[in-house]
């Protein structure tokens, strides 16, 4: 019997080889055919070489999460077949190309099916030795009997720049590959994957690129950067797209550098970020602490990976909680923002403008690799620019500068803590701002009254900021037995993982970490046994929630070998907590 | 309406010792303001930490007082930000030196449009009398009580070889000369580094305005031509008995923000914020379909 649009397929090879591009390209022509995907990607910190992988997981309803089984595997060369192929689910297989030194009868033994293909001949044949990948999603299509046409959109599209002649000779080698690969192996194959007629049409997206479109969307401006995984990719599309939407990126020198420029850029009135990870954050964290001094707002994006130090660079972790939280010397106002999914991405990239600059206070966007980089799809309106508001809170306009009848004091003390900003420039706003401590015009001063003034005004912010930090969110049924509890990139996961408990577990999601929704998240926590899970190993946001709430969680499950979650994991560790 | 003096007043009482070279240096930078006749709200003074760094303070202009080593990575955030305004940099030289000696380089090289002047008085003096990076080898202070064991940093020598289009030096002791130099470099189109002698009474009795007044020299009237590169870089090797003060060398580049794209339809930061068009939208959804 055949298991119609419901299979992971995965390509593996060396970095250099085109695991990604040609993944990217095959999850595409899915997406096209009005299927849902979860794309992870795994590469090792190198250019060439290693083993790196692109694994798609492929269904007919949405899907929010990886899972752990394979059904096709593409290794690209004999090591990732040897990695890679106790992935397989019993009754996948392997396509392979036949020039590679498989034992068929090894793979056989395995219980998956080996399908040799001769991708490189049919590449030679039919155009160029460069083309095997192609042939290879032309032959991955042929097994599982997906829709020529939609693999042949992507081909057309991707290759348009190369010229007419490269488009026409991948279409060859494709359709070649494909014919080659249904007629020998597609009557024995289980998984078959089928477009959907008049689906509409929906959004592939990661979550870096998710923020990077809310960013723009949120009126982001101005970005510096110092290249480091895994959030290079947000400068990279930012810059890309300077010339059309009038925003200046800057490669910076180095994290010190890029952060400052940052704050410079949103001292004078641009709405202006910068993108790092842990290492590079760490670097930035005394330049944070002048940001929350002079009361410039400043948004930080920190992709967490592996630490400490370089750690494992490319991979995934949730390591950075406590330390962003609490980084930098002295007290002051921040915000905590921890998207955890493509679509939190995006109104987070917006949300957080608003906040920095309604509170004038930096806000950070703690991301992670996985999240990063994992690909969804997402319908249209889920990435919704009508919700997006630009909100830029106590910012006078020229007029109201003009108008003003005494002197300017760019830290006035208020109710709420919030000065009236003036950007510099006007000639009734002529003011220094300083790292030190400063009064209400912001000239420096050490005398002691102003200093508790100033520092309760500063903290105020925070707790005028509780109005906008919105409380967990909730999925599953109230009352279930199990609350799993999580923050950030968890989120696609445990909700897989509530959906296939059916009734037995829900799931209180953070995305708003600080200032932390303690009442909020007391109330959701009341009911139930809980259980946080999290990709570190001392379970800081266990500890946080202790230390915010009083609430005891007793059960816990924790991952730190840089790897996200998958949910049969997390399953397993129900199973042992409930014994 | 024309700018005075008295526009660039502020009611703050500097905290320097008496004598102390920053004086010269904050009349000599409100004095170049007046000449050029830029008013305070269209001048942004952005500094380090240090003793000079409080300048802003003590004048009534647009400052932000920053980190320890920074201003200029600030300064190239709000250059970008808001090219109309004309942006200063001062700093010490333990802030451009010492933490902030890559940003120097970077800004250099980068060749914005701002003026980059530090105060070198070859001595850590908020921190009461420790060596710097410009100090003298063998120089005897608090943390080298056997003499400074490194060569001293050269910022014009350092300026010429990362590709400053503007390169001078000042003393503090010559208000009028130093106020010329500052003019020239706020009217120079590109990065501007004016390098300024600067006596520190209280902790530097080695450099002290007697011992440069003995040996600095116009390198105008010397018949220095600025536009030879090779001649600048000489000249900026000379120290010691002679030291020549001046503008070593001025070139024409395109800055940064001229390059810039973006920066076409002038500053970013004059422009109205506005939600993504319609069709701006659309488009953006075409990429990840």
């Amino acid at each position: 019997m055949s298991i119609i649009n419901d299979l992971t397929f995965k390509i593996a090879g060396a970095a250099g080889q085109g695991v990604e591009s040609s993944g990217a390209g095959f999850a595409q022509a899915l997406a096209r055919g009005g299927l849902y995907l979860f794309g992870l990607q795994d590469y090792m910190s190198r250019i060439r070489g290693g083993l790196n992988f692109f694994q798609v997981r492929v269904h007919e309803h949405p899907l929010y999460s990886h899972e752990e089984a394979v059904h096709v595997l593409l290794p690209l060369n004999e090591e990732a077949l040897e990695e890679y192929v106790d992935e397989v689910a019993p009754g996948g297989g392997v396509i392979y190309d036949e020039g590679l030194k498989v034992d068929r009868e090894w793979v056989a033994g395995k219980g998956r099916k080996a399908m040799p293909v001769p991708l490189i001949e049919i590449a030679k044949e039919h155009g160029d030795r460069v083309m095997a990948n192609t042939a290879a999603l032309g032959a991955a299509a042929g097994v599982v009997e997906y829709s020529y046409e939609r693999l042949a959109d992507v081909i057309r599209q991707n290759f348009r720049r190369k010229g007419e002649d490269v488009v026409a000779a991948n279409l060859r080698v494709g359709r070649a590959a494909y014919l080659y690969a249904q007629e020998r192996y597609a009557a024995d194959f289980q998984w078959k994957l089928r477009q959907i007629p008049e689906a509409p049409q929906r959004l592939v997206m990661s979550g870096n690129q998710a923020l990077a479109l809310g960013a723009l969307a949120g009126g982001c401006r101005f970005m510096a950067a110092y290249p480091m995984t895994p959030t290079t990719s947000i400068l990279e599309w930012l810059a890309r797209h300077e010339r059309q939407y009038g925003v200046v990126t800057k490669h910076a020198e180095d994290e010190i550098a890029a952060i400052c420029m940052a704050i410079g850029a949103n001292f004078a009135g641009v709405r202006a970020m910068v993108a790092t990870s842990g290492g590079g954050f760490s670097l930035m964290v005394e330049a944070l602490g002048l940001a929350g001094m002079c009361e410039v707002p400043l948004v930080i994006v920190e992709g967490q990976r592996g630490g400490p130090s370089t750690g494992l660079p490319t991979r995934t972790e949730q390591g950075d909680l406590l330390f962003v939280i609490n980084a930098s010397q002295g007290e002051f106002p921040r915000l905590v923002l921890a998207p955890g999914t493509v679509e939190e991405c995006f109104e987070c990239g917006w949300r957080a403008f608003n906040l920095a600059e309604k509170y004038q206070t930096p806000v950070i966007i703690l991301s992670d690799q996985f999240l990063a980089s994992s690909l969804r799809t997402v319908e249209v309106e889920a990435i919704d620019f009508d919700r997006v508001v630009i909100d830029r809170g106590k910012l006078l306009s020229a007029e109201e500068l003009d108008a003003l009848t005494e002197p300017y004091k760019r830290h006035r003390f208020t109710e709420d803590g919030i000065s009236p900003r003036a950007i510099p420039g006007h000639p009734k706003a002529v003011y220094a701002t300083a790292s030190d401590e400063h009064d209400e015009f912001g000239h420096i001063t050490e005398e002691m009254h102003n200093r508790r003034k100033m520092m309760q005004k500063r903290m105020k912010k925070l707790e005028t900021a509780r109005q906008d930090i919105r409380p967990p969110i909730q999925y599953g049924p109230a009352g279930a037995p199990i609350v799993l509890i999580g923050w950030g990139s968890t989120y696609g996961v445990l909700r897989e993982v509530v959906d296939r408990l059916e009734g037995e577990a829900r799931l209180v999601h953070f995305c708003d970490l600080w200032p932390f929704p303690a009442q909020a998240a007391a109330e959701a926590l009341r009911d139930g046994t809980g259980v946080v899970v999290e990709n570190n190993l001392t379970g800081q946001f266990r500890r946080l929630l202790r230390s915010e709430t009083c609430l005891p969680i007793e059960h816990s499950i924790s991952r730190y070998d840089g790897r996200p979650f998958s949910p049969e994991e997390i399953l397993a560790g129900l199973k042992e907590i409930r014994k | 309406m024309t700018v005075t003096l008295k526009d660039y007043a502020s009611p703050v009482k500097p905290t320097w010792c008496p004598g102390c070279g920053d004086y010269g240096i904050l009349a000599a930078i409100r004095q170049a303001l007046v000449q050029v006749g830029l008013a305070p709200h269209e001048v942004l003074i952005v500094t380090g930490i240090g003793c000079g760094s409080k300048l802003p303070d003590y004048m009534h202009v647009n400052g932000f007082m920053t980190l320890h080593g920074r201003p200029l990575p600030i300064a190239t955030g709000i250059r970008l930000a808001n090219h109309g305004l004309k942006v200063l940099v001062v700093h010490g030289d333990g802030d451009s030196m010492g933490l902030g000696m890559g940003h120097f380089i970077h800004a250099a090289r980068r060749n914005l449009d701002l003026v980059d002047l530090i105060q070198n008085n070859q001595i850590y003096g908020l921190t009461k009398g420790q060596y710097s990076p410009t100090s003298d080898p063998g120089f005897i202070t608090s943390t080298s009580p056997e003499g400074a064991l490194e060569g001293a940093a050269n910022p014009v020598a350092l300026a010429l070889a990362a590709g400053a289009t503007f390169v001078a030096r000042g003393f503090a002791g010559d208000t009028k000369g130093l106020a010329d130099l500052v003019a020239r470099a706020i009217e120079h189109r590109g990065y501007a580094l004016v390098d300024v002698l600067q006596p520190c009474v209280t902790f530097n009795r080695k450099n002290t305005y007697d011992w440069y007044r003995e040996r600095v020299y116009n390198l105008a009237e010397s018949g220095h031509d600025p536009r030879d590169r090779l001649a600048a870089y000489q000249k900026a090797l000379e120290w010691g008995d002679r030291i020549p003060l001046g503008v070593f060398y001025q070139t024409e580049r395109p800055t940064y923000e001229e390059q810039v794209v973006a920066l076409k339809e002038g500053p970013l930061a004059l422009r109205t914020l506005t939600k993504l068009s319609l069709q701006e939208v659309e488009q953006l959804r075409s990429e990840f379909m």
